[in-house]
């Protein structure tokens, strides 16, 4: 058997006195979605930051590709965050307001180093299509655009990275529920077209029933029960 | 077993700047029922219910009639539990004082007397030691017994009707429906009916007798909430419904409304839903229905006898862009 995509053992996230996440393991293989569950303040977000070094957590591993990421400096970092990208719950906040979205878009790309003014535009346009966003509102402003259609190029920014592990954290929460069908479905097929990993962080029990392969649930920063 | 209605609104209109955002909507809030109000982000739910309460934003016009006008009773015969609150209560204001000064503000009761029924009330929506918490600022109460304060505060003159506006957008499950029950107590214990506005149709399930489903600042769809929700009538309702992973059928992808609702000053001719609605014809694009008595309900569609049931299969496409 392959070594996990992602491989997080006993990890622990304190806030001063406050341990937010006390011990919490679980794997995650490319291609499948793992769900954090659990209600408001249980450690799922805080779990999901130290996962991807934003926090970097008290102690524990995290195994990324079967490196450990814990014990990087800042610096060794940098060359794999590319390949682990988050995805937020405000679709709004997510996105520098003065930017357009072309250029939200293109922004990792430039970072990375991999911009080349040639093909860029048309690789933020292929990039846009992608997420089934007309190309066209690239030219638009975060606030010209509804939840889901920023929500979407939210997905789009991260894509551009061209990751192998998505952190998504609550992507759906703030959306209508007849719009957060549609970018469910968005994610279903990225992930059958590239092989993400998924690592779902969210509060509805019913979206996580249908949309993950397996559901860890949190309870005040400790792992209740695996299933599926 | 139809009661007289509390409140009658006909051919409500309100508009910004001549754009309509709410145009022409009839319907009546029944004695101690629970009335929600359905629709996406911009369908005109939550200036509705702010127009029930005298409360819309400035620059609003409207036209139409709200009987009997209640909102120069705002406090007494109907109140607000706001989504945000935080935002309804007063920083400054010690938490039993806000509650005393609204009984003061309709009733000629003394100080003291204010005082006792703000301290009861919180103890009814179960804020442990209500005496001594009366006496606490906003801060210093948890996210969950502001919500409880903010509905001991909307109950506390038992009003005829309780308007509730997204009042658990924000929370997550657990928290959600322990608002909703105890929403539902409080508006029992006090006879009140409730207004309950919400984008959530899983909201509906359990927590509302009726459900009026708004599109586009319009009726499509108003029924009895466990009927409508096990066989809609509307193709608008019968998407929303099926867009919810709980109805899924079998299979990863979920049935979807194509694209996002109008803008509103940017309607399409006819139907507003034609352009997303899977069984628009000819005839949806040309006049714009009104809504209709038909067995149970009111329906705002030229085709609402052609929709299959379950309709789940018409909003599942296969690999759809959005």
């Amino acid at each position: 058997m392959s070594a996990p995509l992602l491989d997080v053992r006993d990890l622990v996230v304190r806030y001063g006195t406050v341990t937010a996440v006390d011990g919490v393991s679980f794997s995650l293989a490319a291609g499948e979605t793992l769900a954090l569950n659990g209600p408001s303040g249980c450690g799922k977000s805080s779990t999901a930051l130290a996962v991807l070094q934003l926090r970097r957590p008290t102690s524990g591993e995290v195994l990324f590709e079967g490196v450990e990421l814990t014990s990087l400096t800042e610096r060794e970092l940098r060359p794999l965050r590319p390949r682990m990208q988050p995805v937020f719950q405000d679709p709004y906040g997510s996105l520098s307001p003065r930017h357009r979205i072309r250029d939200a878009v293109a922004e990792p790309l430039k970072v990375q180093g991999r911009w080349d003014p040639a093909d860029g535009p048309a690789r933020v346009a292929e990039l846009l299509d992608r997420v089934g966003l007309d190309p066209a509102y690239g030219d638009r402003h975060p606030h010209e655009l509804s939840g889901g259609q920023c929500q979407r190029a939210g997905i789009a920014r991260a894509l551009a990275s061209e990751p192998r592990l998505l952190v998504l954290d609550e992507p759906v929460s703030s959306l209508d529920p007849s719009v957060r069908a549609g970018v469910l479905n968005l994610l279903a097929d990225l992930q059958d077209d590239l092989g993400l990993g998924y690592l779902f962080i969210c509060h509805d029990r019913a979206v996580v029933r249908h949309f993950a392969d397996r559901v860890v649930e949190m309870r005040e920063g400790r792992v209740g029960v695996t299933s599926g | 077993m139809e009661s007289e209605p509390l409140l009658s609104v006909r051919e409500l209109r309100i508009a910004f700047d001549g754009i309509e955002t709410v145009r022409g909507l009839s319907f009546d809030v029944r004695p101690r029922e629970v009335l929600a109000i359905v629709g996406e982000s911009g369908a005109g739910k939550s200036l509705t219910a702010r127009a029930l309460l005298g409360m819309l934003p400035r620059g609003a016009t409207t036209s139409g009639t709200i009987r009997p006008d209640l909102s120069a009773h705002r406090g007494r015969r109907i109140s607000l539990v706001p989504q945000d609150a935080l935002s309804a209560l007063s920083p400054v204001h010690p938490v039993g004082d806000q509650l005393a000064a609204a009984v003061r503000s309709v009733a000629g009761v003394s100080r003291k007397e204010a005082r006792a029924r703000a301290v009861a009330a919180l103890d009814r929506v179960g804020i442990p030691d209500a005496a001594r918490r009366a006496r606490a600022y906003p801060h210093e109460y948890s996210g969950g017994m502001r919500q409880r304060a903010v509905i001991a505060m909307a109950t506390i003159n038992e009003p005829d009707i309780v308007v509730a506006d997204e009042p658990t957008t924000a929370l997550d499950e657990e928290r959600r429906d322990q608002v909703l029950r105890l929403l539902a107590e409080q508006r029992e214990a006090v006879g009140a009916a409730l207004v309950l506005v919400t984008h959530d149709m899983d909201v509906v399930r359990g927590h509302a007798d009726r459900v009026l489903v708004m599109y586009a600042g319009r009726l499509t769809e108003l029924g009895a909430a466990d009927e409508v929700l096990a066989r809609p009538r509307a193709p608008y309702t019968a998407g929303l419904l099926a867009s919810l992973p709980q109805n899924a059928p079998p299979g990863r992808r979920l049935p979807a409304l194509r694209g996002t609702p109008p803008a509103p000053g940017a309607l399409p001719p006819g139907c507003a839903f034609a352009p997303r609605c899977p069984l628009a014809a000819d005839s949806c694009r040309t006049a714009e229905p009104e809504p209709q008595q038909v067995p149970g309900r009111l329906v705002a569609c030229h085709r609402w006898e052609e929709l299959p049931h379950p309709a789940a299969e018409l909003f599942l496409k296969e690999r759809q862009p959005a």
